[in-house]
């Protein structure tokens, strides 16, 4: 086949976009958007990067700011809900054997999410509204900083995409328990209470155990659901709370800062944001790497009831761990900072542990496996956990959070390491594991660039953890500007690191966009002509 | 008291030596569940062993550091103490405003840093000549942000907030604003 015809039809022209049904649309436009998002996320992290070592004379120090305060929240909304809500639509039903709730429900999420995310990203653009996601209170509402219009379009964008995200838990809890049309009434009580662990639980207490009626997988998507829904409910009133501070500006009024208590917030912000990044994210990376592993090896999964209460031991930690963030909060109060803070967090050390352990047990059961994508990306992301989870227990201890706290370590070692080998390689190896699934059959077209791509990811992201990491021991600031290039040395090693990270990203989009040809990526966007519920066509 | 540097080293080897041997073990596994051999169920008694192991490593961290790092107790119990000096510093409009141009300390002394915001969340750290830091705290309006620290050695040090407060923080830099020198010096 000639380059052209490969480019529009796909390789071998296996992809037909017209045999997709609605469900199998629905979770590639989320996954074609989430790469498109994170492909955002990577060019403002090299912009940000080079101009750490150098400023860049068309971005202002303004506009760093507004790209350093978009650039995790189009990550985190953008591209990894985005892919996560895409593949879990379509998991949940799967594995479930039944259709999804509502597909209508699940495109107003795609659109919710794709659109929002796309408002508040524009308004820090052109307003360059930039509070950072921390929004430390009354930051988000010091106008003499900050354009109010900006700030309102900006928080009318989060605000989309957490409507968004409520539809999307309401979607997974309503197909786990309804009963589709012509079914037998399914236990909608024992679905719910299987999935969110009480039945795990009350079966620790009676001598009659009841069945587990919901897959290991299934219970985990909706016990990281748990947090996505209470995570709503924090940013959404957080918004409205800055809303009502900026509509007031608007109108001319200026609205006390004082009245809202800062440590308070701090608090109250770092509570909802930790749902996040301490729950529904390692829970989420939990659940899919026990379906990736079960999948992989065609075994059942290494401890199976452990990794079911561990499941729901994350779901409660996550809710007491936020204080971690507040170690250098002197007004925080000691036990908060020791228990929470130090204590509880150390959990995280074990049920992670733990989950590292069942998926590489589970796999060692199958041996010898085939060193597939799947396989290759799941020990990737593997890898990035066991790396970035201790880094996150050693700053979050009292005494070493004094010299580590605000510095690169956090972001470089943990945050980044975390978020781009560890989660994203997770993603990497489902959208692998899924893409034969969802396109009926199209081929991988070139396995040269999917080696390109896996290494190029694993080092660059690693890499640039460490370097960050080494210039946050050297007392380099995180959210900070050095004109003098004070760490140029480890920010133009990060750099070269980061341009292997988009090597690595430009050598995985060229290879599926050729994969599926360019027919094919316009044909996902068309509606469907096959109007089945089902998952996949008959 | 053990430098604030030092400490670093020792997490610097301690996590490196960390990264090599999990990447290694890593490593190893890929090698080996591709190769040849016979897939074997891991024995229950390692799995819980690696529970055990984790327990006590996630629960020993803190009681080690708690009990080597110095500055860790005297920060949770600083109203037990009784410091050397104060200083009250007060944080407005991306501004330290000092108690004096220059934070003269005596070697040995305990100070105490009562940082003040009026307005923002801020943050304040003391950082070495060569940009290293030696502390920070965050700096939050309508409450106390104290620190107490004991300086055992002689240095200047420059002030400068460690929280974002907006693009005007990233100059909130007071160069050489704290100097430390041998008690003899000023009595």
């Amino acid at each position: 086949m000639s380059f052209i015809k490969t480019f529009i039809d796909g390789e071998e022209g296996l992809f037909k976009s017209d045999t997709l049904t609605p469900m199998q649309k629905l979770t590639l436009r989320f996954v074609v958007v989430g790469l498109i998002y994170f492909g955002f996320v990577v060019v403002e992290g090299m912009l940000m990067r080079l101009y750490e070592v150098k400023p860049l004379p068309f971005i202002t120090e303004p506009q760093f700011f507004a790209i350093l305060t978009a650039h995790p929240l189009v990550g985190i909304f953008g591209s990894t809900y985005s892919i996560v809500f895409g593949a879990f639509l379509f998991l949940v039903p799967f594995l479930m054997k039944k259709p999804l709730w509502s597909i209508k429900l699940g495109n107003w999420t795609f659109i919710l999410v794709t659109v929002g995310t796309f408002i508040f990203w524009f308004a820090g653009f052109i307003s360059h509204y930039a509070p950072l996601y921390t929004l430390y209170w009354p930051l988000p509402a010091d106008f003499k900083q900050f354009s109010v219009w900006g700030g309102t379009f900006f928080i009318a964008g989060i605000a989309l995409v957490m409507v968004g995200s409520a539809f999307f838990v309401i979607n997974i809890f309503k197909t786990i328990t309804y009963t589709p049309e012509g079914w037998e009434k399914q236990p909608s009580k024992a679905l719910l209470a299987s999935a969110l662990g009480i039945t795990g639980f009350k079966n620790l207490f009676t001598k009659n155990k009841k069945e587990h009626l919901v897959t290991l997988p299934v219970a985990a998507v909706a016990r990281g659901s748990v947090d996505v829904a209470l995570n709503t409910a924090i940013i959404l009133f957080t918004g409205v709370l800055i809303l009502v501070y900026m509509v007031a500006a608007i109108l001319g009024f200026d609205l006390k800062s004082t009245a809202i208590d800062a440590l308070l917030y701090k608090n109250w912000f770092w509570w909802g944001l930790d749902l996040i990044a301490d729950g529904l994210v390692l829970i989420f990376v939990a659940g899919t790497w026990y379906l990736l592993a079960m999948m992989i090896s065609g075994k059942p999964l290494f401890m199976q009831n452990i990794a079911r209460a561990a499941l729901l031991v994350e779901l409660v930690v996550s809710w007491t761990v936020w204080s971690h963030h507040l170690l250098s909060d002197q007004a925080q109060p000691a036990m908060l900072k020791v228990i929470s803070g130090e204590m509880v967090t150390a959990f995280e050390l074990i049920t992670q542990g733990l989950a590292f352990f069942i998926t590489l047990a589970t796999l060692w059961s199958a041996r010898p496996l085939k060193m597939t994508n799947p396989l290759k990306f799941l020990l990737g992301g593997l890898l990035g956990f066991a790396l970035a989870v201790p880094a996150g227990i050693m700053q979050a201890d009292v005494g070493l959070n004094r010299i580590l706290h605000n510095t690169q370590w956090v972001i470089g070692p943990h945050v980044h390491v975390a978020i781009l080998v560890g989660l994203t390689m997770t993603l990497y190896s489902a959208i692998y594991i899924l893409f034969p699934i969802l396109t009926n059959g199209a081929k991988v077209y070139s396995q040269k660039l999917v080696n390109v791509h896996f290494w190029c990811h694993l080092i660059g992201g690693i890499g640039m953890g460490a370097f960050m990491g080494m210039a946050g021991l050297k007392g380099m600031l995180r959210r900070s500007i050095y004109p003098d290039g004070e760490f140029n040395l480890f920010m133009i090693l990060a750099a070269v690191c980061g341009t292997l990270l988009l090597i690595g990203f430009l050598a995985f989009f060229y290879n599926i966009v050729m994969s599926v040809g360019l027919k094919g990526v316009i044909g996902i966007f068309t509606p469907a002509k096959n109007k089945t519920k089902d998952l996949l066509p008959a | 008291m053990v430098d604030s540097k030092v400490v670093l080293t020792g997490q610097t080897m301690a996590y490196t030596f960390y990264c090599i041997v999990i990447i290694l073990l890593v490593a190893w596994f890929a090698i080996k569940v591709t190769g040849k051999g016979k897939g074997l169920a891991v024995k229950p008694a390692i799995f819980y062993t690696f529970v055990g192991f984790l327990a006590v490593l996630g629960v020993s961290l803190h009681l080690i550091t708690f009990n080597t790092i110095p500055w860790a107790e005297m920060d949770l119990n600083r109203s037990d103490y009784k410091p050397d000096k104060t200083f009250v510093i007060k944080v407005k409009d991306h501004q330290f405003i000092m108690p004096s141009e220059k934070l003269v300390i005596n070697v040995n002394d305990k100070v105490l840093f009562d940082v003040q915001s009026e307005d923002l969340t801020y943050g304040f750290g003391l950082f070495r000549n060569d940009n290293s830091m030696m502390f920070q705290m965050q700096v939050v309006p309508g409450h106390r942000n104290d620190l107490l620290w004991h300086f055992d050695r002689p240095g200047v040090y420059t002030i400068r907030s460690t929280e974002y407060s907006g693009p005007k923080g990233v100059y909130m830099i007071l160069k050489d604003a704290v100097q430390v020198i041998p008690a003899n010096t000023t009595n």
